[in-house]
């Protein structure tokens, strides 16, 4: 199930938001796309999900652009936003019983899946809970349960961790990570922290809208001839150590 | 997809939407009060200044009270089709809307499925408001309960229209205020709602034509026969064509919706 996207430009007006973008999602990793806020990472979410029209450029779903196969993109894709779309008033449960009939799943089919995403997510025993009682942490946990709940084979995830602590973005990086391992999920990963990259994930430098690398994390390092990503990706960006963590 | 998966998009939209009005149990007790202060204080007070003589669907004299029992379900209709209004827009802002826009189910059927959830919860205020309204003696036909349940449906329907169509064109919560100030007040004022049109045109030609043209006068006046079993036909066209009108541009607007904003 492979995500491939093409020469992408989008502007907002006069600004160019991205320019020329071309890569190709390895199926089965966690592919990491780097870049620091503003670089453009959300727009290209809007454009991989549709929530933007393509102005240039196309996405394809396995060979096949995706404004043919609006549906089935829909189907197979997972999203975690950065932005938080849960609704704070209702439950757990409830949360996930909604974005389950918006996928035609039946509540019996929502509650059996939620449980065991849930655990999975050590969550287990919060399905009731309102998520007003949940901490930033726990949220983004039941934020990604959810995206997984229609068993969809790619999951984006934007910023995912933003605005939480050191603790609670590794351990969602952690479930992430067992989840790609586990089920063969293609993950999208975007974040401007550089820690939250292995040195075996397939790495995507965007930085002001262009794409400025497309290779394993170690290979970025070998052909920057730096030590480690941080200095790579401040070798390509020109920006300091201090952009990357928050 | 499957047949069932559209129903079950029904169920669950309506379920979070029910679930969301019993959280604002303010929101339920202001649409009561609202149109019960109108009935009890307004009427009491504009009584005598607004008597009303005998007029189709009414066989005698009536209280003033009985006049605008239809224009205030009605105005429950209205503010209610307004406020999904806001909740969509408050949705759009919030984010939460990018969780229907990823749906792989028609946004079509979204839609209707909202507009559904809306009328429902619009219908069980009405009947509250007019189970109340026995409680101060303004006392429609028990029959024209029954009766007045299509006008209404299709009454709610239309205001719900409406409301998504704006929500499609409002991009910010704060523009709301607007919305209260070109909207809801001139549909509402400009009305059979609270006096007949016959007395609107003693007053004022160009305001009489105005009212007539108002789609809410002829959903006040397709309510009010309804409710006394008589069907206004042309009231019946009216708000007919007007639903679909709005139903349209609400799909159109939908359609091109870009939930995420510019960053």
């Amino acid at each position: 199930m492979g995500i491939e996207v093409r020469n992408l430009c989008f502007r907002y007006g006069t600004r160019q938001a991205l320019q020329d973008v071309s890569f190709r999602l390895v199926d089965g990793k966690l592919n990491a796309l780097l870049g620091p806020n503003g670089a453009g990472k959300s727009t290209l979410y809007a454009l991989l999900t549709q929530l933007f029209n393509l102005q240039q450029g196309e996405i394809l779903l396995n060979g096949v652009p995706i404004s043919r196969q609006s549906r089935k993109l829909k189907q197979q894709l997972g999203v975690v936003f950065q932005q938080s779309t849960l609704d704070l008033d209702l439950s757990v449960l409830q949360n996930l019983e909604y974005h389950g009939a918006l996928h035609g799943l039946s509540s019996r089919d929502v509650r059996h899946q939620a449980s065991a995403l849930l655990e999975r997510l050590e969550l287990g025993d919060r399905l009731h809970d309102s998520i007003r009682s949940l901490n930033g942490g726990h949220r983004r946990r039941v934020e990604i349960a959810r995206a997984l709940l229609h068993r969809p084979s790619i999951l984006l995830l934007d910023e995912a961790t933003v605005g939480l602590d050191t603790a609670a973005r590794q351990s969602i990086n952690r479930h992430v990570r067992d989840l790609c391992r586990d089920q063969a999920l293609t993950v999208l990963w975007a974040t401007h922290l550089i820690e939250e990259i292995d040195s075996d994930d397939p790495v995507l430098v965007l930085h002001q809208g262009r794409l400025h690398a497309d290779a394993l994390a170690h290979e970025i390092c070998h052909m920057q001839q730096t030590r480690t990503l941080a200095a790579a990706f401040e070798q390509i960006t020109g920006l300091k150590e201090s952009t990357q963590c928050a | 997809m499957r047949m069932t998966a559209y129903l079950i998009a029904l169920k669950g939209i309506l379920k979070r939407e029910f679930l969301r009005f019993i959280h604002q149990r303010t929101r339920f007790l202001s649409a009561l009060v609202r149109p019960l202060l109108w009935l009890v204080v307004f009427a009491a007070g504009f009584r005598a200044a607004l008597g009303v003589s005998i007029i189709p669907p009414y066989e005698t004299y009536i209280t003033y009270e009985t006049y605008i029992l239809p224009g205030l379900c009605c105005m429950i209709l209205l503010f209610n089709g307004m406020q999904s209004s806001l909740s969509m827009v408050y949705d759009r802002e919030m984010g939460s809307m990018k969780v229907l826009l990823m749906s792989p189910l028609p946004r079509a059927w979204l839609l209707f499925c909202k507009l559904i959830a809306i009328a429902l919860l619009s219908l069980a205020q009405v009947y509250a408001f007019i189970g109340l309204g026995f409680l101060v003696n303004v006392e429609p036909p028990l029959t024209g309960l029954l009766t007045v349940l299509p006008a209404l449906v299709l009454t709610a329907l239309m205001l719900g229209a409406i409301g998504l169509f704006l929500s499609s064109r409002i991009r910010q919560l704060e523009n709301f205020a607007g919305v209260m100030n070109f909207v809801i007040f001139p549909m509402f004022f400009m009305s059979s709602a609270l006096y007949p049109l016959w007395k609107m045109r003693e007053s004022s030609e160009w305001l009489y034509w105005i009212c007539s043209l108002n789609p809410f006068t002829h959903a006040v006046e397709l309510v009010r026969f309804a409710l006394y079993t008589e069907l206004n036909l042309e009231a019946l066209l009216v708000t007919t064509g007007t639903t679909l009108v709005f139903t349209v541009l609400a799909l159109l607007g939908f359609n091109s919706e870009q939930a995420v904003r510019k960053s």
